[in-house]
């Protein structure tokens, strides 16, 4: 909300409070201030490496520079036709200005002006933004020469001046503008731009925040005080109200006005409407919006002759209900809506007027004859949007005005607007919830500013259905809460006063001391447990009732209070009992152990594509998102290799040595239930073995048996023991003769190979082969091992190199599973060192060369007795597997 | 047979003069005090010597052996440091050339950052707590007090997820972690239902929003919570528990500042400010100007929250607090693109 300052001072005294005083203050009680914009008002100036505060534009009008001054007579220049030159007096001399302003130019050659106009006027050397630059360029005026005229002074456009972007014409003030006045003081402003947070919707108008600040500062609130004439026939005669569903509309308010002349509205009431972000229509339009802005109740204007044609013969009856599936509405934008049982309408007896607290009707809008302009209520507004091609079918500006201030449902409000995508000053207000006993205030306040910008009459009385009125919230709370919940002590009197500030009502009662008539004089007359009734004041519909309500005022208390004046405290309560996240200790142990040996950790997006995971071969059910944010981003993944080879593919041409791994859930949808999310480890890998140097060449690409050691590493790093490996070809994805189970104690916790050829085709991942493995954590962690450290012998081992021939067929881990087997605890390492293929052992053999370590716990073991052991050895690969010892 | 000992020891002594490298010496050792060398010929020759010469000849012969070792020791060490003074000369490499290297693992920054937030938080007390991603509209926001239509949701657009009608309770990715403090709180609760234990856990993982993906909003996100509840914690324990993770994390000088703010699971609720630290809050473009940053939204426990997690709200409180790893990561190091986070790259990764 853009709340200009000049306006919040009709509420409160800001004397002594700097602007940023303001912003600070509002800030730190959830008003949050994001940017103050000076439009005339002085500007903070910040030395060398002060600290700033709030994010700060705009402009500062130089009091001696830029003043009030009135023309008189407006000159047509002698060398150009589209020029004019102004006779005016700025209050110590007359000067003579140079001009192109269209909105002047009719009156040139009319002689002295009978009634002077009043302008902004800018002296040589001040400090202007410049209005024929794109976009906000400061300037100073210089003396100049335009056609043969000296120029040394301006009158200023809005834009010259930084109230808005219009730089055609020049600002034409109000007549009461005192001549010779510094601008600054007349009307110099700043602007807050201020968040409303969702709770504090009652703060959305200048009243709001007046009254926070009043509040925050301990000053008045200087409410408005609403008086007007009234004449004619009373309005209660002439108009009725039906609501059908007052859970919809709690609350219909109607007043009349008469005989308005509709025409543009005071300056300052436009300027004031600009800065806080709104365009000015006319005196009736801008009534209802400012009205809006300054008590936060949003009002519509209907052409009262309109209904009464409609109605015929009869009395005009106001008639509000859900909308009929189907029904149309041609809303003030000119759409014909079609409209569903969500929406409310606003009707009389002949059908639909309005859709309820978002926007008007088209046909019984505010209309004024001299221009083709829209009633803006409702509609979003912009510099020069305004919607083009509607033709009227009525000849006259409207004269009477039907004024409605309603309550509405907040939630149906919020639904309609969103339904409609009908966002609108109004809609923003209503979808968050305005008291019903604001309908009341801001129909009066509306016709009052009508009666005086219009000359209309207002007619005697209101109409006023207000078949359901909100509860008041009563709370009751102590001091006693107040420390428990803020860590505070503050006496009952204390919190009476602060909350009073904010216009609760206060009741205090049950006072142990006994009676409070008796206890008056003598002090105490309230102790810790007594207890305050709370009633919220009848603009706030945010306070609940019971605890709810009790956490609702001690917010308050704490906001008025100061969040800064609340001390820091350490938590006194017993420590909780602990549980820990095994899992989370697990996994990050995990990740410790795969940076250690090389792997760049990934973390992908949960959201990709059925396409993208098609490409592993990955079918079946997802997990669907049914609003995505786009397609490639529309399911739930169920694959993290295809994450990480996504991540492959993105950084292949990056660097000639890639290894990832991520740990993360995939997503398998249940039926009409929450998925499943195992947790899983995904690597892959490719590239060179070793990084490139100046003497370092023709390193070998990964294969599988880099990743496979890498496996190992992990594996042995979380002291897995019983690790098998099995080939596997039935993992789509991978190469069916480069592709293994990972098995411990019989269990697959994983698989891992080379990528399939026909799969890495389907992705840009150069040509080295890449690898890939996949654990599933659950599995994998529910084997976790307990495991003991063997003693470090002091006693010196044998080592002996074996080589045994064996048939292709045979595999290596069989041959070693052998030795260990055979070795038993004497044999502490086997390592196979060379594997052998060649005419010299004959085809179908290879040779397979082990290094063993031969070591007895106890004592020095001799070479006789690893003799004995090799021997026993090589027998039983003989028995087993048909082995030669390779001599 | 003396004048020959002394011929002995003047040829050794001035052929060792010349020697300048070790295999020389080796060659003058054998050739001067080797088995076959004239002086240890005398000493063989002793026996056929008579009683009177015998030890004379024998005592000079020592004295020349014992001479000649010494001068071939110092020669040796010479000679030594001689060769090791040319080597040194001569095995100079180009320092300049680039070193071998191998290739570490890094951690994904998140994790770096996630891991430095759960080492404070540990400290403080505060247990990891996990819990699932995708949650039904009932637990990430009624239960948490977002009513349906609420505007309060307007802050937190949801990804649903499609499946058969649900009416009021469809499914969806938690929009913020929050979630797990309902289901902590029932696990805690449901160890003493009567008498339910304190609280003090932090909640991290990803969520997710529904918004486009661009530099400045990502549709996924990495969320820590913290939560504490129990007897008598209070809005000052907020504060002072906050002010004290905020020196941790950001430095002991750090300033802070709460502001009251809302969130529909907390009241009162409050934003906590850290002092920029880009430019100590003299205002720059990443505090926008204001010399604060916002660093975590925060609040007490709302009744209503604390009812639904199954801890009595007349006797219990609470407070619970929010933050973006990945948001504390932007302010640090002054990235300006939050896509970088998942996009994976290596240039980005390389630089943690
Ligand atoms: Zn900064």
């Amino acid at each position: 909300m853009k709340l200009p300052i000049s306006w919040l001072k009709d509420f409160i005294d800001l004397d002594g409070l700097s602007v940023e005083d303001i912003a600070r203050k509002l800030t730190l009680a959830g008003l949050e201030v994001d940017g103050i914009q000076y439009v005339g008002l002085p500007m903070p100036v910040y030395d060398e490496g002060e600290k700033h505060e709030f994010k700060t534009s705009g402009i500062a009008w130089d009091k001696d520079k830029i003043v009030v001054a009135e023309v008189y007579e407006v000159k047509p220049h002698p060398n150009a036709d589209r020029l004019t030159l102004l006779d005016l007096f700025d209050g110590q001399q007359q000067q003579v200005v140079l001009t192109g302003a269209p909105n002047i130019f009719h009156l040139k050659g009319a002689g002295k002006l009978s009634k002077p106009i009043k302008v902004a006027y800018a002296k040589e050397g001040a400090t202007l933004y410049d209005g024929h630059a794109d976009g906000l360029v400061l300037t100073m005026l210089k003396r100049a020469k335009i056609r043969g005229v000296e120029s040394y002074s301006m009158v200023c456009s809005e834009k010259e001046l930084g109230i808005t972007e219009e730089h055609e014409g020049i600002i034409i003030l109000d007549d009461d503008a005192p001549v010779g006045m510094p601008l600054a003081d007349y009307m110099g402003d700043a602007v807050l731009d201020i968040s409303i947070l969702p709770n504090m919707a009652r703060n959305a108008n200048v009243i709001g925040v007046a009254r926070e600040l009043a509040a925050l500062t301990r000053r008045e609130l200087k409410k408005p005080t609403i008086k007007f004439k009234t004449d004619g026939e009373s309005i209660e005669e002439l108009v009725s109200i039906e609501i059908t569903n007052p859970e919809l509309n709690p609350r219909f308010v109607l007043g009349l006005i008469r005989n308005v002349e509709i025409k543009p509205s005071p300056y300052q009431i436009q300027r004031r409407l600009k800065l806080a972000g709104m365009r000015p229509i006319n005196n009736i339009v801008d009534a209802t919006n400012y009205a809006m802005l300054e008590l936060g109740e949003p009002l519509h204007a209907f052409d009262y002759d309109v209904l009464k044609e409609r109605a015929g013969k009869k009395n005009i009856k106001i008639i509000t209900r859900p909308a009929k599936d189907g029904e149309k509405l041609v809303t003030l934008d000119n759409v014909e809506r079609t409209l569903s049982s969500l929406n409310v309408l606003v009707c009389d007896e002949r059908g639909p007027l309005s859709l309820a607290g978002v926007m008007g009707g088209l046909e019984s809008e505010v209309y004024d004859s001299s221009k083709e302009i829209l009633d803006a209520k409702g509609v979003e507004i912009k510099d020069g949007e305004i919607p083009q091609g509607k033709v009227s079918i009525r000849s006259r500006s409207t004269a009477n005005i039907l004024l409605e201030g309603a309550a509405w449902n907040f939630i149906n409000i919020r639904r309609t607007a969103k339904q409609h995508n009908l966002p609108s000053e109004a809609s923003f207000r209503f979808s968050r919830g305005v008291h019903p006993a604001l309908a009341e205030t801001g129909v009066k306040r509306g016709l009052q500013l009508m009666a005086q910008w219009s000359n209309g009459i207002v007619a005697p009385g209101l109409v006023d259905e207000y078949p359901l009125k909100p509860k008041s919230s009563t709370v009751t709370i102590t001091p006693k809460d107040v420390k428990r919940l803020l860590g505070i002590e503050l006496s009952v009197e204390e919190i009476v006063e602060l909350l009073e500030r904010l216009e609760f009502k206060c009741k205090i009662r049950g006072s142990e001391i006994g009676n409070r008539k008796s206890a008056k004089k003598a002090k105490p007359i309230t102790s810790y447990e007594s207890q305050i009734t709370v009633t919220a004041p009848p603009h706030r519909l945010d306070i609940g009732e019971g605890v709810v309500g009790v956490a609702d005022v001690l917010e308050e208390v704490a906001r008025v209070h100061g969040y800064d004046r609340i001390p820091s405290t350490t938590m006194a309560d017993r420590l909780p009992p602990q549980i820990g996240n095994p899992i989370h200790e697990w996994e990050e142990r995990l990740r410790d152990i795969l940076v250690a040996i090389g792997f760049d950790e990934v973390v992908s997006y949960r959201l990709t594509s059925v396409e993208s995971e098609a490409r592993l071969g990955i079918t079946g059910d997802y997990v669907r998102i049914t609003n995505p944010i786009a397609p490639e981003r529309s399911v739930m993944r169920r694959s993290l290799v295809a994450s990480v080879l996504d991540s492959l593919e993105h950084n292949i041409r990056l660097s000639e040595s890639l290894s990832f791994f991520e740990i993360g859930p995939i997503f398998q949808p249940v039926k009409n239930d929450l998925p499943n999310e195992p947790r899983k480890l995904a690597m892959a890998m490719s590239g060179l073995c070793d990084a490139s140097a100046w003497d370092v060449k023709d390193s070998k690409s990964f294969d599988f048996y880099d990743m496979k050691g890498r496996i190992e590493l992990l594996l042995s790093g979380l002291r897995y023991t019983n690790v098998s490996y099995a080939s596997t070809d039935s993992v789509k994805y991978l190469h069916p003769g480069k592709a293994a189970q990972i098995k411990i104690d019989d269990q697959t916790v994983g698989v891992f190979g080379e990528l399939h050829p026909l799969v890495k085709e389907k992705y840009d991942l150069g040509d080295a082969p890449v690898l890939v493995a996949e654990f599933d954590l659950e599995t994998l962690r529910a084997l976790n091992p307990t495991y003991a450290i063997t003693p470090v012998t002091e006693f010196p081992p044998v080592l002996e190199d074996i080589a045994v021939i064996v048939d292709e067929s045979v595999a290596a881990s069989r041959v070693e599973a052998l030795i260990r087997q055979t070795g038993g605890k004497s044999v502490t390492n086997v390592r196979l060192f060379d594997v052998y293929r060649g005419d010299q052992i004959g085809s179908g053999k290879k040779s397979l060369a082990y290094s063993l370590t031969y070591q007895a716990p106890d004592k020095t073991m001799t070479d006789a007795e690893a003799a004995a052991i090799r021997n026993k050895i090589v027998k039983r690969l003989e028995q087993e597997v048909g082995a030669k010892l390779r001599g | 047979m003396l004048e020959q000992l002394n011929e002995i020891e003047k040829s050794a002594m001035d052929s060792l003069q010349t020697i300048d490298n070790e295999s020389s010496l080796d060659a003058w050792r054998v050739t001067h005090l080797g088995r076959s060398s004239a002086l240890m010929q005398v000493f063989s020759g002793l026996g056929a010597l008579s009683k009177e010469e015998r030890p004379v000849v024998g005592q000079a012969a020592n004295r020349v052996k014992i001479a000649l070792e010494a001068a071939f020791a110092d020669k040796t060490g010479a000679v030594k440091k001689s060769a090791l003074e040319r080597s040194l000369n001569e095995e100079t490499l180009d320092v300049t050339l680039p070193g071998r290297t191998i290739h570490v693992g890094r951690l994904h920054p998140s994790t770096q950052q996630l891991r430095r937030v759960l080492a404070i938080l540990a400290e403080m007390g505060f247990q990891v707590y996990t819990s699932r991603e995708v949650e039904t509209d009932e637990m990430n926001f009624q239960l948490l007090n977002f009513p349906p239509h609420h505007p309060a949701r307007d802050m937190q657009d949801s990804l649903y997820v499609a499946t058969e009608e649900r009416g009021d309770n469809p499914i969806l990715l938690r929009t913020h972690t929050s979630p797990g403090q309902i289901h902590a709180m029932r696990q805690f609760a449901a160890m003493n239902p009567k008498d339910p234990p304190p609280i003090r856990i932090a909640l991290p993982g990803m969520c997710f929003r529904a918004e486009q993906i661009t530099a400045r909003s990502e549709v996924q996100f990495n969320q820590v919570e913290g939560l504490a509840v129990g007897k008598g914690i209070t809005l000052s324990d907020l504060k002072g528990t906050l002010v004290e993770f905020a020196h941790r994390m950001f430095g002991q000088n750090a300033r802070t500042r709460f502001r009251a703010s809302y969130f529909p699971f907390t009241e009162p609720s409050a934003e906590m400010d850290v002092e920029c630290f880009v430019c100590g809050g003299k205002g720059c473009a990443v505090c926008k100007n204001s010399g604060w940053l916002e660093i975590l939204g925060s609040g007490m426990v709302h009744p209503v929250v604390l009812q639904n997690g199954g801890y009595d709200p007349n006797i219990y409180s609470g407070f619970a607090w929010g933050m973006g790893p990945e948001r504390q990561l932007m302010l640090r190091y002054k990235i300006e693109d939050i896509r970088y986070f998942w996009g994976n790259d290596i240039r980005f990764l390389e630089q943690f």
